[in-house]
């Protein structure tokens, strides 16, 4: 639609713009306004008044300057190129931003979203003649070695095709198939824009039943998340969110990765752009950038596209679902999505509810929250969107409204303690406070792909945590040496829970992730521990005893010493540990009283 | 084009009259076409000049505030005149040695440096694709830094404090000492004072004077009793000063920054004024985004020699580290030293606290190559063996230390040790990297050696002196 002038500017404050004399502007419509056609979308329309969230600096701005519609909603270009790049809140490839204009995003600047010249080797799959419905698939691209990009008709076309261009390099702009559709003939591209707001139709929800494998055994053995599913991850600052989260963009089982750095640090964004495509994805042996999407609008960049970056990503991420793929989104943080909204609504002087956040809070999360899930595509793969949003609460409080509010959209919450991230613990999981309602739904794929007991040994470790925590307490009042040696062993048992098990580190080479064998056989050899160690004790053995064995030492250190294509030699570590606690046992069993 | 279309610039006219005064803030009526955030010239009828900024613009009212206060202005004769473009500072090399006021007239009776070189007060944001990663180890000397919390040229690290404790020792002193191990570049500071008394900032100025810096130093000061709002252009005004020496002039700069929380309060007054829907203790709900425009114009860039390293410094009120200012600059720095007074009332010089200080460019400035092999685990043996030494000594409190077991009791030797071995030393001492990382083994080595679970054993058959 050609651009025309809608009205123009009356009043500016900061990222909102209110725009009077507005004739024929549309709600949600994208403006162009001022004289640097800054881009804005109209967020409320009332008579001839027109309030629009602008998604850069306004400064300069002034009232009756000329505002232009482009009548389109915000939306996103969707086609091959999107993977490997990294784009800013409202899909600007920041890496052509700095050709044109430096080290620094100056405003008014204009960049396609995607390459329009790039050339891409097309193999189509449907002949003249066929008959497509909403979302079907005409071809093939391939976009990077590890992705093979399924080219789509626009979820809102159907018809049959006309004629189809033979396989060969086209351009996302040029034309690859006509499609003849209610007597209309309509023309189908590489790439189609989708506005962000609005979720991607898909032919069946299902329900869940896949984990998201992470590599992080705290999550995969103790609070797992299920593909298709959602988590919060809250916890004050410096608890570890952000490492949680690229940790997990770089090791887990999903196809696709699609990070939001929404408001958070510059250097966090070129730390991974750095390092991404150093880092071998170990399923493909590729570079992790071959399977990435990275949006980033940081917290210096406009607080306007700020808002917008979540959408953007989950839209991406919902188009590459639609293809069959298992797509994981990372939002960090989703608190500074939620503050961009309190800081436009305060603009914009509505009402506020809880703490200066609009009303309209809980409904915006939900509607983002439930735009993850499993689905059956329209051509009968299946795909989904796990969505992992950390949340940073004021003061690590998590009785604030985003977190409270989060917790009703989420199934799984990954809650960080502060203690243990000062006690360098980390991943700071805390094991009492997190949940995950995922476990019963994947349990039968760890039981029929990994290990029989998993389940069991899940909740074994959970009801040792939690007796853990009511001896801790009795320890804080009394001391220890109250405790009864099987009691004891307890806290013993779970101390090596933490740290041979529980904490990860994210810059250990081999650390870094565990495979799921590992994960298994690691908690293994810990409740072989505790178990056989229960016995001796029972037995007459020592503490101490069990503690000074040659194996104990190995055990700390598994972790970091059993890489993770040799799970095995945790077999051979689990024998010598029996054999050691069997031979201890067998001397108490012949003289109970020896010491 | 379309844009001649728009409606003049106001640029040089002048309007009198103000239809209000609001604390800080003043309200025009009847102008049309006030540029948002830009900057006006306010004259009162004594030929005083002031200089305020544009809010909120609009076909009724444009409001402005004003940096110097609002105290002494009339509302028929104060005369404004529109800027037409955002704040400017005039850059040149020759700024260094030079002392300025909060919005950079200069105060000590010389001339402004002559320069063609404008540029808009607010910058740019940083594209992240153009950041380098920060990696370079500075070495400041102090052992709580250097072993533990390592400053990485480019970071932002800031200093939380809690009034009456060394806070300004400690800036000092890594300003004095901080240098990139065998390396001679050229190293300026950026010093930008919000609110402080004239002694601080007369007590920073003998600092750098002693060491002989004074020539690399601007400063910027706003003092305790110069202009609140004011304060809201000091960052901004010394961080593009910054940004010159850092991108154009090839420096590495030290930016300190003391103390954000009177530019907070500055920031709340305004807020305040204009009847703003405040978040938490009355801080508007923008404060985290305005806080970053400043922290985050720290790093370095590709294709760029220089770097700015930012340290801010903030007073907690009553300690509190869950406040907004110290809460939500640790959601945006890279780390924090917090200082405790517990170890301030132990005598502990500097008193930086073992556990929730961190700092989160150490991992990739560490280790081989850069300054030893064994820092990283030995950095995490210290922060985990120190987490227990706590955990010890409120059981102790309990039950009484003649009850602990002979390991609790290790642990006690060891913490002891930490705080006044290792973490304690003179405002003048300079350790190398060497001393610092030897005498964490040497603390350490009052544990048993399977207490060590975070070194290798390689590392602990080298340093361990245990045994
Ligand atoms: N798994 C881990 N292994 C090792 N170190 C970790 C781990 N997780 C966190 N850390 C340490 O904690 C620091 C802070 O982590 P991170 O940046 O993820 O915190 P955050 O919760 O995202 O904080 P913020 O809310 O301020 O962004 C890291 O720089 C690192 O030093
Ligand atoms: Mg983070």
């Amino acid at each position: 639609m050609d651009k025309r002038v809608v009205g123009k500017i009356r009043r500016v404050v900061g990222p909102v713009v209110e725009v009077g004399e507005v004739r024929d502007a549309q709600m949600a419509e994208v403006v162009e306004v001022g004289p640097d056609h800054l881009i804005g979308e109209i967020v409320r329309l009332q008579a001839d008044l027109a309030t629009t969230q602008v998604y850069e600096d306004t400064t300069g701005l002034r009232p009756g300057q000329e505002v232009w519609g482009t009548g389109m909603p915000l939306s996103v270009e969707l086609g091959p190129g999107l993977l490997g790049t990294i784009f800013d809140g409202v899909q600007r490839r920041l890496e052509v931003i700095r050709q044109q204009s430096n080290q620094y995003i100056r405003k008014g600047v204009r960049v396609a979203p995607l390459d329009h010249e790039k050339k891409w080797l097309f193999r189509p799959t449907v002949r003249p003649g066929d008959r497509l419905g909403p979302g079907e698939m005409i071809g093939v691209v391939r976009e990077t070695e590890v992705i093979e990009h399924r080219v789509m008709l626009p979820p809102d076309i159907v018809g049959i095709v006309d004629s189809v261009v033979p396989e060969g390099e086209y351009t996302i702009e040029e034309p690859v198939a006509v499609l003849s559709a209610e007597g209309k003939t309509v023309e189908v591209r590489l790439s189609h824009r989708w506005p962000v707001r609005k979720q991607r139709p898909s032919a069946e929800k299902l329900g869940l039943s896949l984990p998201l494998v992470t590599g992080l055994r705290v999550v995969d053995m103790l609070f797992p998340l299920a593909k298709g599913g959602a988590v919060a991850v809250p916890g004050g600052f410096g608890t570890g969110k952000t490492l949680i989260q690229h940790s997990l963009a770089k090791w887990c089982d999903a196809d696709v990765i699609i990070f939001i750095g929404c408001g958070e640090r510059g250097n966090e964004i070129t730390d991974m752009l750095i390092e991404f495509p150093k880092l071998i994805d170990p399923r493909s042996g590729k570079s992790m950038m071959q399977r990435s999407i990275v949006i980033a609008n940081t917290s210096n960049m406009p607080v306007a596209a700020r808002e917008a970056s979540i959408y953007t990503g989950i839209t991406m991420a919902e188009y590459y679902r639609d293809m069959g793929y298992h797509v994981a989104v990372m939002a960090d943080s989703t608190s500074r999505w939620a503050e961009a909204l309190r800081e436009l609504s305060g603009r914009m002087e509505e009402m506020p509810a809880d703490e200066g956040f609009p009303a309209y809070l809980p409904s915006r999360l939900a509607e983002f929250y439930e735009r993850a899930g499993m689905v059956r595509t329209r051509t009968g793969k299946i795909g989904s969107v796990t969505t992992i949003g950390s949340v940073s609460p004021p003061g690590g409080d998590f009785s604030e409204p985003v977190t409270q509010h989060t917790k009703r959209f989420v199934r799984s919450f990954w809650a960080l303690d502060r203690q243990l991230a000062n006690a360098r613990h980390y991943p700071a999981i805390s094991w009492l406070e997190s949940y995950s309602e995922y476990t019963r739904e994947v349990a039968a794929w760890w039981q029929q792909n990994v290990a029989e007991d998993w389940l069991s040994l899940r909740n074994e470790v959970m009801e040792l945590l939690q007796k853990e925590a009511r001896l801790q307490h009795v320890v804080k009042l009394v001391g220890p040496d109250v405790l009864p040696d099987s009691q004891k062993l307890i806290l013993e048992s779970c101390t090596l829970l933490k740290n041979a098990f529980l904490q990860q580190s994210a810059f250990d080479p081999v650390d870094m992730y565990s495979v799921v064998q590992k994960q298994v056989k690691m908690l293994r050899i810990i409740l072989t521990f505790y178990r056989k160690g229960l016995e001796n004790i029972k037995r007459g053995a020592t503490l101490v005893r069990l503690r000074r064995m040659k194996v104990y030492s190995e055990i700390v250190r598994m972790k970091s010493d059993v890489p993770n294509d040799q799970p095995d030699l945790l077999d051979a570590l689990e024998r010598r540990l029996s054999r050691a606690l069997d031979q201890m046992g067998a001397v108490y069993e012949q003289s109970p009283e020896a010491t | 084009m379309s844009n001649r279309a728009t409606p003049q610039v106001l640029e040089g006219r002048e309007y009198i009259g103000l239809s209000e005064i609001v604390g800080p803030l003043i309200v025009l009526e009847g102008v049309r076409g006030a540029g948002y955030n830009e900057v006006v010239e306010i004259r009162q009828p004594d030929g005083g000049v002031r200089h305020g900024l544009i809010l909120e613009t609009s076909r009724e009212a444009t409001v402005v505030q004003v940096f110097e206060g609002t105290s002494g202005l009339s509302l028929p004769d104060t005369r404004v005149r529109f800027k037409g473009k955002p704040l400017e500072i005039a850059l040149s090399r020759e700024l260094l040695g030079r002392v300025f006021n909060g919005s950079g007239q200069p105060l000590d009776n010389l001339p402004y440096p002559v320069s063609d070189e404008w540029r808009d007060v607010n910058g740019l944001p940083i594209n992240p694709t153009a950041r380098d990663y920060p990696r370079k180890f500075i070495q400041t000397g102090l052992s709580a830094i250097d072993g533990m919390n390592t400053l990485i040229r480019g970071q932002k690290l800031p200093i939380f404090s809690g009034s009456g404790l060394p806070h300004n020792q400690i800036a000092a002193q890594i300003a004095r000492q901080a240098r990139i191990v065998g390396e001679d570049v050229p190293f300026a500071v950026v010093f930008a004072a919000m609110g402080i008394k004239y002694d601080t900032a007369r007590f920073f100025i003998d600092s750098f004077e002693e060491s002989g810096a004074l020539e690399n130093v601007v400063l910027f000061l706003n003092l305790a009793d110069d202009p609140t709002i004011e304060r809201l252009l000091t960052p901004r005004t010394a961080l593009t000063v910054a940004e010159f020496l850092a991108f154009d002039q090839e420096m590495h700069v030290l930016v300190i920054l003391t103390d954000m929380s009177n530019y907070c309060e500055a920031l709340r007054e305004v807020s305040t004024s204009r009847s703003e829907i405040p978040s938490r203790k009355g801080y508007p709900g923008y404060l985290y985004s305005d806080l970053a425009s400043t922290y985050e114009r720290a790093g370095m860039l590709l294709g760029f020699r220089g770097s700015i390293t930012q340290m801010p410094i903030l007073t907690m009120a009553n300690d509190d580290i869950t406040h907004p200012i110290p809460d939500l600059t640790g959601y945006i720095t890279e780390g924090q030293i917090v200082l405790e007074r517990e170890l301030h009332q132990k005598g502990v010089y500097p008193p930086i606290a073992g556990l929730p200080s961190l700092s989160r460019l150490m991992k990739d400035g560490i280790g081989e190559g850069l300054t030893r092999q064994d820092h990283a685990h030995l950095a995490s043996q210290l922060f985990a063996a120190y987490a227990h030494v706590k955990e010890v000594r409120a059981l102790a409190s309990v039950i009484g230390e003649e009850e602990l077991t002979p390991l609790d009791h290790a642990y006690l030797e060891f913490g002891e040790g930490f705080e006044h071995r290792f973490l304690a030393q003179g405002d003048h001492e300079d350790r190398s990297l060497e001393q610092t990382l030897d005498l964490g083994w040497e603390v350490l080595s009052t544990l048993p050696e399977e207490e060590l679970t975070r070194v290798t054993e390689e590392e602990l058959e080298k340093h361990y002196k245990g045994k």
